[in-house]
């Protein structure tokens, strides 16, 4: 790319509009992907900063609101991996650990009080739909940090097995240990919760 | 006979090829072995409703944000605005 053409592209971006325009976007998506407000708010002023000195390397084929969502998913990776670094083998070992719990040693069958129960939720029914959520959100919450990013980056940005398990250094059969043992549990804690 | 017994009440094994099938694939064998436990377990059926439910609510949570609209402290914006100003001005 030649100099005058470079500088075309920088000029489609308006860094004085960001705050306006993209700081609650950005700030709402942080959000639901780590939950912690003042982490959030961090990581947007960081993709802001970053994406000013990197402003040379918009190339102008994705909108400014993308390009900017990128560099924060960029950051907010980076989060998980700090994280549920040097977890990995302890919250896989308590995935093995609790398998008792939940299904028999001799049969692999169900327990009795931890067999699935009808939730007998109506979700036409707006207030009951939302209470759901909330607990839902809260039993999110109780997973080890391994088993929500991992969760998370595979329900939010429907991102490939192969791209979670490079960036959380796992293996392909931990990931599915992963996956497995952290629905069981997230299902085992709206039953308990919402029954 | 062992086997089918094995498959029959594996229900461990059957919720991990449930969560497998959901977001990625299983192979035909397993998918066998899977139809074959669900024929006789209800508590797997339904774990199976359940679990693809709870997939799709988290979807959609995540892509709109849940609850009433998420912004930023204004404080914070406008300290934000000032740090960017100061930057390219700097530059």
């Amino acid at each position: 790319m030649d100099k005058t053409k470079r500088a075309e592209t920088h000029e489609l971006l308006k860094p004085q509009e960001w705050v306006n325009m993209y700081a609650d976007y950005l700030y709402a998506y942080a959000i639901t992907r780590i939950q912690n407000q003042e982490q959030a708010r961090d990581l947007v002023q960081e993709t802001f900063l970053s994406a000013l000195e990197g402003m040379h390397r918009f190339e102008g084929k994705s909108s400014e609101r993308t390009w900017l969502t990128a560099i924060l998913k960029n950051k907010i990776i980076d989060v998980y991996r700090k994280r549920s670094s040097g977890l990995q083998m302890i919250d896989v070992n308590r995935a093995e650990d609790e398998q008792g719990d939940f299904f028999s040693e001799t049969t692999g069958h169900w327990n009795n009080e931890h067999a699935p129960q009808p939730f007998g939720i109506d979700h036409s029914d707006p207030l009951m739909s939302k209470e759901f959520n909330r607990i839902l959100q809260q039993c999110m919450q109780k997973l080890p940090a391994l088993w929500l990013s991992v969760f998370s980056m595979k329900h939010m940005d429907d991102e490939l097995t192969d791209t979670i398990c490079a960036e959380l250094k796992i293996s392909a059969s931990n990931f599915w240990v992963i996956i497995h043992r952290a629905k069981v549990n997230l299902r085992a804690c709206l039953q308990k919760n919402w029954i | 006979m062992n086997e089918l017994n094995k498959i029959r009440y594996n229900c461990k094994q059957a919720t991990f090829l449930i969560e497998k099938k959901l977001l990625g694939k299983i192979t035909l064998k397993e998918s066998v072995e899977l139809r074959i436990h669900l024929i006789g377990c209800d508590a797997c059926k339904l774990y199976a409703k359940q679990s693809d439910k709870i997939n799709r609510m988290m979807q959609r949570m995540f892509k709109t944000v849940a609850g009433k609209p998420v912004t930023m402290d204004e404080k914070f914006k406008i300290e934000l605005q000032e740090r960017i100003t100061d930057k390219l001005n700097s530059d």
